[in-house]
């Protein structure tokens, strides 16, 4: 029953190699609400983590190989704000540094059809309730690039009030950073775990079992963090919660 | 006559990471900013969310910097010639060196051994109170906070509000302790009453308002057709030494000119907001060379290059000159919050501080190599700016002029080279991911509390378990080895 478009899985190396469930819950939801999914092979990583490392050359590749291999899509999704955010943010800052400008301008026309997971569902595909059902206590944190770079705004809330049996609850000071940060949480520990500490408080107080967002780097922090404290949260991507059908009748 | 003895400076200041670390652990300190910074963001936002037409404004602010950048040569002559038309003396320095030095002469040409300060972010850069005090002439801070600064033998923390990191209580004790030292003396029974302590600075500093002959300023804007200079304050002390004394010398950055007296109303409907959180601030002073009769007659204006030349060179990086000093970025900044201004060492702190500093210094000490990393890139500070600079993307390229000056020579460098070689072909990734998960069942359920190598991950976070089968594998095994899913 493949009534709507051909989606090109961009799984993400992070959530490919460490956190696959997401990728694959991506799967299910796409195929559930009627797109034709494919996952082309080629794909490796957006280069994010270089660039904003300040190692650009060694992202420029990347860029290239994102280009030749997603860039005959109509649509690609990823399940990450921030990997889609340096695709359509970096990837042509990356060639223009490079002194490609065609690959500046080719990277320019695939970001406009790369989309976050909930952009894709509510401005693509034109749907909040996607048949979910998750019966949990859950809190949403919005990502900085998701939310300051992407614009998702409160897409992700309203896919996640349509869900049934959700208790969905405010975070407190939920815009602020984690502290993640991508080399920030290594480079700068000390700050990133002060970050880290306020949010896991602010989830905590929430009283949520579980923490969901729409990237997965940003959930093994705060979510690392909180299986430190044996604070019983557990964390979940997005897609994961919106691809349950958990409780269904 | 006591010689006021300034702030230390900020040589020879540490990595950010190392100097957070210790401003991490000043509990005081983390309380006041979290306290100081929550309440200036509230008032923020309730101010900037009440004009309709805030995203156009911030264009606009944006165009009148970015049109007087692209045409400095041109507004900057035009500047000197309407000042010098209307009665003002008008130098160029080339350095911080430069214009201390044209400073120091033009207050020794008074006679006078002291002048007082209106707030400047430009002669703390240039650290013009420590050359005043090493021509034995004393430079008496006179705004609020710089004064608690100045008086506390301590740094300015902060663009707008230097003694942010300091509460009532210290405050108290500073004056009691400082005051008597280099003028009136604070009350005996001072309280930490925001009233009584802003009185007794009141009386302290009137004695020297009332004797000066000589000021310093900057400047918040340099219009250049009509040569005006403009300081926006709130405490009317800055007016107190623009109008009193009868030598004025300003210096102003050459980034400060605006085009148009028009452009000013743009800008006066961003700073405010952006800054204190205020519709409009109290005190904004103008003045346009000398009015017989009326305030200084002797008007001097430094126009100060120190790096901004170089930093209007790069395309990216020139959009930093627009920044208007407001501090917006650091009040959002959740970095800077934690970890307070000095971490930064630098009178600019936070994320505009993060891109001022290694933009204006150059990346050869520690402090500013490690100062475009001092940043989550959450992009709050991009959202606040009232000029619209692209902070994130500007600290983005600056790690990349750090990385290249290192030319590879890191274990970090190497590290990188080699996961970029493993990205550049999906066969090395599967590679890669077959130890993954090899490693994955073999820890099975058993949690990574510590990897050697990861201590500063793992300090404070649990280590996800890699699982049993990447997302590729299971794709090849569910779906088929071809790209495609099953129709």
């Amino acid at each position: 029953m493949t009534t709507g478009p051909t989606v090109a899985l961009f799984a993400t190396c992070f959530n490919d190699t460490m956190w696959p469930d997401a990728p694959r819950a991506v799967v299910t939801l796409l195929e559930r609400l009627g797109c034709r999914v494919v996952f082309p092979r080629e794909q490796t990583c957006c280069g994010q983590m270089f660039t904003n490392t300040g190692y650009a050359d060694e992202a420029v590749p990347l860029v290239r190989r994102f280009v030749d291999v997603l860039g005959g899509y109509d649509h690609v999704v990823a399940p990450s704000g921030s990997c889609v955010g340096s695709v359509r943010e970096q990837h042509p800052w990356l060639a223009r540094r490079a002194g490609d400008e065609g690959l500046a301008t080719a990277s320019e026309d695939v970001g406009t059809r790369v989309h976050e997971l909930s952009e894709f569902l509510v401005d693509v595909l034109g749907v909040t309730d996607v048949g979910a059902s998750f019966p949990h206590r859950v809190t949403y944190h919005p990502t900085c690039h998701s939310l300051r770079m992407l614009h998702v705004g409160d897409k992700p809330l309203r896919l996640l009030r349509e869900v049934r049996g959700i208790d969905l609850v405010d975070l407190p000071a939920a815009t602020e950073c984690c502290g993640f940060g991508g080399t920030f949480a290594v480079k700068n520990a000390d700050t990133s775990i002060a970050m880290g500490a306020d949010k896991a408080r602010h989830v905590r107080d929430t009283g949520a079992e579980v923490l969901v967002a729409g990237d997965n780097s940003c959930l093994a922090h705060i979510g690392g963090m909180l299986r430190r404290q044996r604070a019983g949260v557990r964390i979940m991507h997005l897609a994961e919660v919106l691809a349950s059908t958990e409780g269904a009748r | 006559m006591t010689l006021q003895t300034t702030s230390h400076t900020f040589l020879g200041m540490p990595p950010f990471p190392e100097a957070a670390r210790a401003a991490l652990a000043n509990t005081q300190q983390r309380r006041n900013l979290a306290h100081a910074t929550a309440t200036i963001r509230g008032k923020r936002a309730l101010v900037v969310g009440e004009v309709e037409r805030w995203e156009e404004l911030r264009v606009a602010g944006a165009d009148a910097k970015d049109e007087a950048l692209h045409h400095l040569p041109h507004y900057l002559e035009q500047l000197e010639e309407n000042l010098t038309a209307r009665g003002a003396t008008v130098h160029w320095a080339r350095d911080a060196e430069e214009a201390n030095r044209i400073v120091v002469d033009l207050v020794r040409a008074t006679g006078s051994d002291e002048v007082v300060k209106v707030k400047s972010m430009a002669t703390q850069e240039i650290e013009l109170n420590e050359a005043l005090e090493a021509a034995g002439i004393s430079a008496w801070e006179t705004d609020l906070a710089e004064l608690i600064v100045q008086l506390g033998h301590d740094r300015p923390s902060h663009i707008l509000v230097p003694a942010i990191h300091r509460n009532r209580a210290e405050i108290r004790e500073i004056f009691l302790r400082e005051m008597g030292t280099v003028g009136r003396a604070a009350p005996e029974d001072l309280t930490s009453e925001p009233a009584r302590l802003a009185e007794a600075a009141r009386l302290h500093l009137r004695e020297k308002f009332l004797r000066a002959r000589v000021a310093v300023s900057g400047a918040n804007f340099a219009i250049a057709d009509t040569g005006t200079l403009v300081v926006v304050e709130s405490e009317g002390n800055g007016r107190m030494c623009l109008t009193l004394p009868q030598t004025l010398i300003s210096v102003v950055g050459v980034e400060k000119v605006l085009p148009t007296f028009a452009d000013l109303g743009t800008m006066m409907q961003l700073l405010p907001r952006s800054s204190t959180g205020e519709r409009m601030n109290p005190y904004t002073s103008m003045w346009t060379g000398v009015h017989e009769g009326d305030g200084p007659q002797d008007v001097h204006v430094v126009l100060l290059d120190n790096g901004r030349s170089a930093v209007l060179e790069d395309e990216l990086g020139r959009q930093a000159l627009r920044c208007i000093r407001c501090s917006a970025c650091l009040n959002v900044c959740p970095v800077y919050e934690r970890t307070g201004g000095h971490a930064y060492g630098s009178v600019y702190p936070g994320p505009i501080g993060a891109v001022l500093n290694p933009q204006l210094r150059g990346t050869s000490s520690p402090i500013d190599k490690s100062l475009p990393y001092a940043s989550s890139l959450c992009g709050a500070c991009f959202e606040a700016c009232p000029v619209r600079i692209d902070i994130p993307a500007l600290l983005v390229d600056l790690r990349t002029k750090v990385v290249d000056e290192a030319s590879g020579r890191s274990p970090e460098a190497a590290s990188m080279r080699a996961t970029a070689w493993m990205f550049g072909d999906h066969r090395r990734l599967e590679a890669a991911q077959r130890a993954s998960t090899l490693a994955g069942r073999l820890l099975g359920g058993r949690s990574l509390r510590s990897i050697p190598g990861l201590g500063a991950w793992t300090q404070a976070r649990d280590v996800p378990n890699p699982p049993r089968e990447t997302f590729r594998q299971w794709w090849a095994r569910t779906h088929g080895d071809d790209e495609e899913a099953g129709s």
